[in-house]
């Protein structure tokens, strides 16, 4: 804490980061407030700045032991999650789903017991079901940080999102968020929505019919088939990655067409207020869901995201980490 | 020799259209008219006194998994009928998705046998309609007759192929056995867990969508009408299965619907925190369907009421909620459940409706000599205290499984006595 301090003005104390943080565990966004959204945000803005030291480590989780547990392949967001710790002075050790004893059986629980039972600190996990953060959560002592589960939510991911709206923009109240895409599918998708609707911000989903149910409006979202209707009065657009390749075959004929009714492409850009963002969660399908130049153009702050995301992912390891201690 | 008489409980008998105060004579395991019937007099008679409950005819489950032969560490024929017992059950149909599956006469007689010496119910066995229950080729489903199923059913699975279907309902006609069917159409349903809707969306958990269950509710009330034979939808879930099930009766076809307590009891939002004890197959449906589901009930539409107990160790369902197995126990809660929604809260059904429903509509559609008082019957016998108040308690359960939703609930109505061939199987403390 001491180490943070040092760092930042906008934390004056142990006192009071224990009044707005009291969470071992991050799952997602809808179960948090609105203060605590911002909280985070405010302990990455700490955090963002040792990014541009010389020296790019404070000693805030020195001891501390943090697994990355990935039963599902990623590489960004667990390089994310490992610098991150790093940069905080963990212990860092992988684990992929191959290399995991869950493939010769064992259960979710018992491999996370056994990680407990070796002192790991911070459980940041990712997994193919919705859920399973949440399931391991209630049965250990250690930190649970969901790198995404399911279709379920991908909370740090959101946070980013949401940090750099802020940063760009000075705030997210007000303005109108289109999040384009595999919204039925995306872990993505449901944080965001989570997060943009609590801080106040317009929200409107986009993408073909089955893969936007008219269920979402009931997160208190707007629904659009029509994207040259949306483009035009966006503040920020989000792109989410389009896959085809696997169970999609019945949800869209294919992404050429995809690409004809909701891609990015450079025509469609300019339809966009000057002052858009231009967000996407990456990797990228330069071409299907985003023009290329689009993409490197000067209203895209995709690598913004990437950089705010260490910062975020410290906040939230220092944040949860700090609870699992006390 | 031996003489049972159960005194000053208001019996209910609906096959015989009973419904008073009075007394039930047994002797050596049936039913008796009158204490003047009674052949042996000086035999020694056990007295029951029932003033305050009420006597009916040994309650039918047509819906229950018993997990042997092959999982018995989820349940055993022995510890099922058991729990049977506790819940006021003493007829029980068990489900053929064991292993192997029941889809051959000797799995039929060994359960059979294993039953005869190790379970204080009657336990019935349904064979399978295709073998492995896989819905490629029938199962020999006329030995399966002959070795004393009451019925054919894929439960747990869906025969996909329609010809397939047809010509089972058809083959099932000629022998003479009723065909009950586990409504799930595969491509609509996919890898779904959780009912198709808000909470599938909001927690990003594969949608089981109502649609599923209705095309294949719509393809038997083809079939029942094309093939002139009898199909029951086991555990009906949605508002238009209803609908459609209401409409094809009232026109006569032979197609009938049961419900099982969780569907009426709970609703999907159960599922926002993942506890795979809110998992079953179909699963938990909205509040519309729920209300759609005792409307059904209270106009005949869904005439059967069953458990579809469907035991699972706690190591099995403490894993990710996609992962885990489908199904909850029901046999200790769902008299309790059924008399305490349907007969207290909603106000649905009387008691007398309620005890037809376990008791004649199943035995119709089996064709079973259970479910009655009738002179001469197995002197099988259920007492209860439909305004006793308890509380679930599933550490008390008699099943070898715990994988049940109503720990800790509050029910108003539950089996206090169960007596089976004339011999009381289990008793409330």
């Amino acid at each position: 804490m001491r180490i943070v301090e040092s760092t930042t003005t906008s934390l004056s104390g142990n006192a009071q980061a224990a009044m707005r943080w009291n969470r071992k565990d991050l799952l997602g966004l809808r179960e948090l407030s609105v203060d605590e959204i911002n909280f985070i945000l405010e302990t990455a803005d700490a955090f963002k700045q040792v990014g541009t030291r010389e020296i790019k480590k404070v000693p805030a989780l020195r001891g501390k032991t943090l697994v990355n547990f990935f039963v599902e392949p990623s590489t960004r967001t667990r390089t994310s999650f490992e610098l991150a710790a790093f940069r905080l002075s963990a212990d860092v050790i992988n684990i992929s789903a191959t290399a995991s004893s869950l493939k010769k059986g064992e259960t979710l629980k018992d491999t996370a017991r056994n990680l407990e039972a070796l002192h790991a600190d911070i459980l940041v996990l990712r997994h193919s079901s919705a859920g399973a953060p949440q399931f391991l959560a209630n049965r250990l002592e250690a930190s649970v940080i969901n790198a995404g589960d399911g279709a379920h939510e991908h909370p740090t991911q959101a946070l980013l999102d949401l940090y750099t709206i802020r940063e760009k923009r000075g705030k997210i109240a007000g303005l109108h968020v289109a999040i384009i895409g595999d919204i039925l599918f995306s872990r993505v998708a449901r944080s965001n929505i989570f997060g943009l609707v609590k801080l106040g911000a317009c929200v409107t989903l986009v993408g073909p019919s089955t893969l936007v149910p008219r269920e979402f409006e009931k997160l208190g979202v707007q629904i659009s088939h029509k994207i040259d209707n949306v483009l035009p009065s966006a503040d920020v657009v989000n792109l989410l990655r389009v896959q085809h390749e696997r169970q999609r075959k019945e949800y869209f004929p294919g992404t050429g067409e995809y690409t004809r009714f909701f891609g990015l492409t450079k025509e469609r850009a300019k339809l966009l207020k000057p002052d858009c963002l231009i967000m996407h969660p990456g990797p990228i399908n330069r071409g299907v869901e985003i023009d290329s130049e689009v993409a490197d153009g000067l209203q895209s702050v995709i690598l913004d995201q990437v950089t705010n995301g260490l910062a975020v992912r410290m906040a939230v390891l220092y944040l949860c980490g700090g609870i699992a201690n006390t | 020799m031996s003489t049972t008489i159960i005194r000053n409980g208001h019996v209910i008998d609906p096959a015989n259209k009973r419904d008073e105060v009075g007394d039930v004579y047994i002797e050596d395991g049936k039913i008796v008219a009158s204490r003047s019937e009674i052949r042996n007099p000086n035999s020694e008679i056990e007295e029951i006194d029932a003033s305050g409950l009420i006597v009916t005819p040994g309650l039918i489950d047509m819906h229950v998994h018993l997990r042997e032969p092959g999982f018995g560490h989820k349940e055993t024929i022995e510890s099922g009928a058991r729990a049977a017992a506790a819940g006021g059950f003493t007829t029980i149909v068990c489900m053929p998705n064991t292993s192997p599956v029941a889809d051959d006469p000797s799995t039929i007689a060994w359960i059979k046998s294993r039953a005869a010496t190790a379970a204080c119910v009657n336990v019935l066995p349904a064979g399978a309609i295709s073998k492995d229950l896989a819905g490629e080729e029938l199962a020999p489903i006329g030995s399966l007759v002959q070795a004393g199923i009451v019925a054919i059913t894929d439960d747990g699975h869906c025969i996909q192929n329609h010809e397939l279907m047809r010509r089972a309902v058809e083959y099932a006609r000629m022998v003479e056995v009723p065909v009950l069917d586990h409504c799930q159409d595969y491509n609509f349903v996919g890898n779904g867990v959780v009912n198709e809707g808000y909470w599938s969306t909001l927690l990003g958990l594969p949608g089981w969508p109502a649609v599923g269950e209705e095309a294949i509710v719509m393809r038997n009330i083809l079939l029942a009408e094309l093939c002139d034979h009898h199909i029951h939808c086991q555990h009906v879930t949605t508002a238009k299965s209803v609908r459609l099930l209401r409409e094809a009766r009232r026109r006569g076809v032979k197609i009938s619907g049961e419900v099982c307590p969780h569907h009426i009891a709970l609703t999907d939002e159960a599922i926002q925190n993942f506890d795979t004890n809110y998992k079953m197959n179909p699963p938990l449906r909205a509040q519309t369907d729920v209300d759609a589901l005792l409307e059904g009930i209270s106009d005949g539409t869904l005439s059967v009421l069953a458990s579809d107990h469907a035991p699972h160790a706690d190591f099995e369902k403490e894993v990710e909620f996609d992962a885990a197995p489908f199904g909850i126990i029901g046999l200790e809660t769902a008299l309790g459940l059924f008399l305490d929604l349907l007969v207290h809260k909603h106000r649905k059904i009387d008691i007398v409706r309620l005890i037809k429903m376990c008791t004649v509509e199943p035995a119709k559609l089996l064709k079973l000599e259970a479910g009655t008082l009738s002179v001469g019957a197995s002197a099988d016998v259920t007492l209860l205290n439909p305004d006793l108040e308890w509380t679930v308690q599933i550490d008390k359960f008699e099943s070898g499984s715990r994988n049940s939703p109503f720990d800790g609930w509050k029910l108003k109505g539950r089996a206090v006595r169960t007596i089976v061939g004339g011999k009381t199987v289990w008793e409330l403390d």
